[in-house]
C-alpha cells in the first residue's frame, strides 16, 4: 500500500462555501481564503499547466510553467494567493509560447529518451510537449552526463531524466516522513541528490510503499523490473490529457508494484 | 568465379593496386560504399563492402537497465525492430530465469515474428528489389523504383503494398504500433491479443495467401526462366541458420545448424546459448563491421551465409504444407545440392512469405492465441542473456551480460547483415570482375553491383532514398591516387561525370 497525499478540505469546496471570486481568462472563479490561484482554478476545473505542484504537498514554484499573468504581472499561480477581484490571463497565446520554450529547455538539459523511456506515454514532461505543441528541443542539447543510481532492490534513480521538479524531496518528507531526496547544487550543476552516508539510494530509508517512489512525473524515479507493462493504447496519457482535472490521482492510482 | 578468387586481404596501402569508390549505395537502407581495388592490368584484386555508419548500441546500453534493453535495440532499424525486441526480449527472459514462456505468450511472439517476416521481406522483394528485375538492371533509374512498378505493374505492386501492410497490421494489433511497438517483457508479453483483433486480421487472411503464392510464383519465374540470374553474384559457401527440433525451418526458436556447400554438416541442433564456442568475430581496419567466421573452419574458410537462401537450403521440411511443396521445387531445382544462386535468395524469401502467411493463418486459428495467461513465473535470476532469432535477413545474435543491479555491464549484437559481410563482399567483387570494363564506371556497374548487395540485404539503415535518386558517386583512381574517372547521381537522378 503506498502512502497517500491528504487533501486539505478547501481543495474540495463546495459552491456554497464560496464568498470571494477571481477571473480567470474571463471566467468568475470562487475561493477560499488561504487558497492560491492553482488551488482555486483546479476546484473550478481550470487547467493552469504545471510540472512540480501536486495538490496536498507544499506549493514550489519551480517548474515556473503555471505562471500567469495578473494585471500584467507574472506570477507563479501555484504559490500565488488568490485576491478577491484578480484579473488572471491563463490560456494565452504569450504564456503558452513561454510554457513551450520552458519545456524545450527541460528536454535539452536532461536526457529525455522518449522513444525507449519506460515512462513514454506516462510522463508527465511528455505529455506537456504534446499539449503545448511542442515539435522541437529547439535549443541544442546539452547532453549531461548524469548518474544512475540502480542500487536500491526495488527502486531505480535514472538522473537523466530529473527535471528538479522536487515532488519525491517533498513527498518524502511531507508524506513519507523521510527526508530521503535533496537537489545539491546550482544552475546546470543541479540534481537531484539521495541522503544516505553513501550517496546510494540502498543506504536511504526509501521503501518501495514510499510515496516518493511512485510521485515522479518523469523517468527519473521507477519501480525497478516493472517497465512495459503496460501495452501502448493503455497508457495514461493514450487515454487522458494532461490538461484533465483531477488526473494526478488517476495517475497515483495507477502506479506500478514490483514483482517482488 | 569464387575459385579464382582467394581470401580476402587487408591491404592498407596496395602497391599497383587502383582504388574504384561507389559511395553511397542506393535503394540500401542505410549508407554503404564500395571500393573495387584494382590491379595494373584492370583486374579485380580486391572488393570491399564498407559500413561506413558507427551505430554504437553495444556501447550506449551498457548501464542501461536490462528490461529498457529491447526497446532501445529494436530502434537499430526500422524495417525489422520486431526481431530486435524479440532477440533481447528472449535474452531478457533468461535474465530472469525464465525457459519456458506461457503457450499463449510463445504463440503471441510468434504470431508477431511472422508478421515481421512478412512485412520486411515484402518491402525487401516488392519496394526494394522488384523494380530491378521488372524493369531490368540497367534500365532508366527514374523509372526503375517501387513508383515505377506502381504506374506500371499496378496489380503487382498493390498487392506487394497490401503485403507488407498485413503483417504490419499484425504487429500493432500485438505490439500497439507497426513501428517500434511495445510487446515483450521480462517472461511473456504485456498484452493479450483481443478476440476482436483476431478477427479483424483474419478477414484478410486468405487474400494473403493467394497474394503469397502469387509473389512466389513471380519469383520463381524471374529466377528460372533468366539462366544470366544463375551465376549472377554467386559464389559457393556455407550455410548457418536456426532449425527446429525435427531440422524443419524455424523463425524463432531452435538449435543452430551450419552446412558445407557440399551440403555437409559442420554442427546441428546447437544450443545458441553456447554460441561463442562455434562463432567468433574478426576485425579488419577498414569496416565498422566486423566478420563473423565458424570456429571449426578458421577466419579463412569459416564465413558463411545467412538469411533466406540458408534456411531454405539448410532445413530439411517445412511445417506448412504450400511452403513445403515450394521448398521441394526449389531444391530440385539445385539438383540435389544446395541452391547457391545468390538471386535466389528473393525466390527462398518468398518461399518464406507463404510460409508466415500460412502459419499466420493457423495461429489465428489456435484458441491458445487469445489467452491471457502471458507472464512464467521467475526463476533464479542470471548474469547473462543469449537470445537468437531468425530475423528476415538471417540469424540475429544478442548477448549481454548485467550486474547484480540489473545494468548492462556488456553487450555483443551479431546482426545478419554481419554475418552475411564476407558474403557481400565475394558477391560484388564477383559482379565487379564481370561488369568493369577498362577505366570506364559505368551506370550499369554500378546498377548491377547494388543489385547483388540488395539481394542479401536492404538493410544498413535508412530509407530516405527508396526512389532511387539518391546521390551516388563512383571514382576510380590509379595506384599513385590520381583520379581518372568519376561519375556522379544527383538527389534528382541527373547522371554526370565530372572529372
Amino acid at each position: 500500500m503506498i502512502r497517500q497525499l491528504t487533501l486539505n478540505e478547501s481543495d474540495n469546496m463546495s459552491a456554497d462555501t464560496k464568498q470571494n471570486t477571481i477571473t480567470i481568462d474571463g471566467q468568475e472563479i470562487p475561493f477560499l481564503a488561504g487558497q492560491t490561484i492553482m488551488d482555486a482554478a483546479l476546484a473550478a476545473g481550470v487547467y493552469i499547466p504545471h510540472l512540480c505542484h501536486r495538490q496536498g504537498l507544499t506549493p514550489h514554484g519551480s517548474c515556473k510553467l503555471c505562471v500567469v499573468d495578473i494585471a500584467s504581472k507574472n506570477a507563479s499561480a501555484c504559490t500565488m494567493p488568490a485576491v478577491a477581484g484578480q484579473q488572471i490571463s491563463n490560456n494565452t497565446p504569450a504564456l503558452n509560447e513561454a510554457r513551450t520554450t520552458i519545456t524545450q529547455m527541460l528536454f535539452i538539459e536532461g536526457n529525455h529518451i522518449c522513444p525507449s523511456c519506460e515512462k513514454c506515454g506516462d510522463c508527465t514532461l511528455q505529455a506537456m510537449a504534446y499539449h503545448l505543441g511542442m515539435l522541437d528541443g529547439h535549443f541544442p542539447q546539452f547532453f549531461q552526463r548524469r548518474e544512475v543510481d540502480a542500487s536500491h532492490p526495488t527502486v531505480m534513480l535514472d538522473r537523466d531524466r530529473c527535471i528538479l521538479c522536487e515532488l519525491c524531496v517533498r513527498a518524502s518528507r511531507e508524506v513519507d516522513g523521510k527526508n530521503v531526496f535533496e537537489i545539491a547544487g546550482r544552475g546546470t550543476n543541479a540534481r537531484l541528490i539521495v541522503n544516505s552516508a553513501s550517496g546510494k539510494l540502498v543506504d536511504s530509508e526509501l521503501e518501495t510503499s514510499d510515496l516518493a517512489a511512485h510521485i515522479c512525473p518523469v523517468g527519473a524515479i521507477l519501480i525497478k523490473e516493472s517497465g512495459y507493462k503496460v501495452p501502448i493504447g493503455q497508457r495514461t496519457f493514450d487515454l487522458h490529457k494532461v490538461s484533465e482535472i483531477g488526473l494526478e490521482k488517476i495517475v497515483l492510482t495507477k502506479v506500478r508494484q514490483p514483482d517482488e | 568465379m569464387e575459385q579464382n578468387a582467394g581470401p580476402l586481404s587487408d591491404i592498407k596501402s596496395p602497391p599497383n593496386l587502383r582504388r574504384v569508390a561507389i559511395d553511397p549505395v542506393s535503394r540500401v537502407e542505410g549508407h554503404g560504399k564500395i571500393t573495387l581495388l584494382l590491379d595494373s592490368e584492370n583486374h579485380i584484386h580486391e572488393a570491399r563492402f564498407h559500413i561506413v555508419e558507427f551505430r554504437g548500441f553495444e556501447k550506449f546500453i551498457q548501464g542501461r537497465p536490462y528490461w529498457e534493453v529491447p526497446f532501445i535495440v529494436q530502434r537499430l532499424c526500422g524495417i525489422c525492430p520486431v526481431s530486435h525486441q524479440l532477440a533481447a526480449g528472449k535474452a531478457v527472459d533468461q535474465l530472469v530465469g525464465v525457459e519456458q514462456l506461457t503457450p499463449t505468450a510463445e504463440k503471441l511472439r510468434r504470431l508477431l515474428h511472422f508478421g515481421q517476416t512478412l512485412q520486411s521481406h515484402a518491402l525487401h522483394f516488392f519496394h526494394l528489389s522488384s523494380p530491378d528485375f521488372l524493369f531490368g538492371f540497367g534500365s532508366d533509374p527514374a523509372q526503375r523504383n517501387i513508383i515505377g512498378v506502381l504506374e506500371k505493374y499496378p496489380d503487382l505492386a498493390l498487392k506487394g503494398v497490401k503485403l507488407r501492410k498485413y503483417g504490419q497490421q499484425v504487429i500493432a494489433a500485438i505490439s500497439g504500433k507497426r513501428i517500434h511497438g511495445t510487446a515483450t517483457v521480462p517472461g511473456g508479453m504485456n498484452k493479450p491479443l483481443a478476440v476482436a483483433e483476431r478477427d479483424a486480421l483474419l478477414v484478410d487472411i486468405k487474400n494473403i495467401l493467394a497474394w503469397s503464392q502469387d509473389a512466389l510464383a513471380l519469383n520463381e519465374q524471374i529466377h528460372t526462366a533468366h539462366p544470366e540470374h544463375y551465376r549472377f553474384a554467386t559464389i559457393h559457401s556455407n550455410f548457418l541458420s536456426m532449425v527446429g527440433g525435427g531440422g524443419e525451418l524455424e523463425l524463432y526458436h531452435g538449435g543452430l545448424r551450419a552446412r558445407s556447400a557440399t551440403g555437409a554438416m559442420i554442427f546441428d541442433q546447437f544450443d545458441y546459448r553456447g554460441f561463442q564456442d562455434i562463432l567468433r568475430e574478426e576485425v579488419r581496419p577498414w569496416s565498422y563491421m566486423k566478420f563473423p567466421y565458424l570456429v571449426e573452419l578458421g577466419k579463412e574458410q569459416g564465413w558463411y551465409r545467412v538469411g533466406p537462401l540458408a534456411r531454405v537450403n539448410n532445413c530439411d521440411f517445412i511445417s506448412t504444407p504450400l511452403a513445403e511443396a515450394a521448398r521441394k521445387h526449389f531444391r530440385e531445382f539445385g539438383q540435389g545440392g544446395f541452391v547457391q544462386d545468390t538471386l535466389a535468395y528473393h525466390w527462398a524469401r518468398m518461399i518464406e512469405v507463404l510460409h508466415c502467411a500460412e502459419s499466420i493463418q493457423a495461429l489465428l486459428h489456435d484458441p491458445d492465441i487469445t489467452g491471457t495467461d502471458l507472464v512464467a513465473d521467475f526463476d533464479e535470476k542470471r548474469m547473462v542473456g543469449v537470445g537468437v532469432i531468425e530475423a528476415p535477413r538471417g540469424t540475429l545474435f544478442h548477448h549481454y551480460q548485467i550486474d547484480e543491479q540489473g545494468l548492462i555491464v556488456k553487450a555483443n549484437l551479431i546482426v545478419s547483415t554481419t554475418s552475411n559481410n564476407q558474403a557481400m563482399n565475394e558477391s560484388v567483387r564477383s559482379v565487379a570482375n564481370e561488369y568493369l570494363e577498362g577505366n570506364e564506371i559505368t551506370e550499369g556497374l554500378l546498377n548491377h553491383l547494388e543489385v547483388a548487395v540488395r539481394a542479401y540485404d536492404p538493410c544498413l539503415s535508412c530509407a530516405t532514398h527508396a526512389l532511387g535518386k539518391m546521390p551516388l558517386q563512383v571514382e576510380l583512381l590509379d595506384a599513385d591516387g590520381t583520379l581518372l574517372d568519376r561519375l556522379s547521381k544527383g538527389s534528382n537522378g541527373v547522371i554526370e561525370r565530372t572529372v
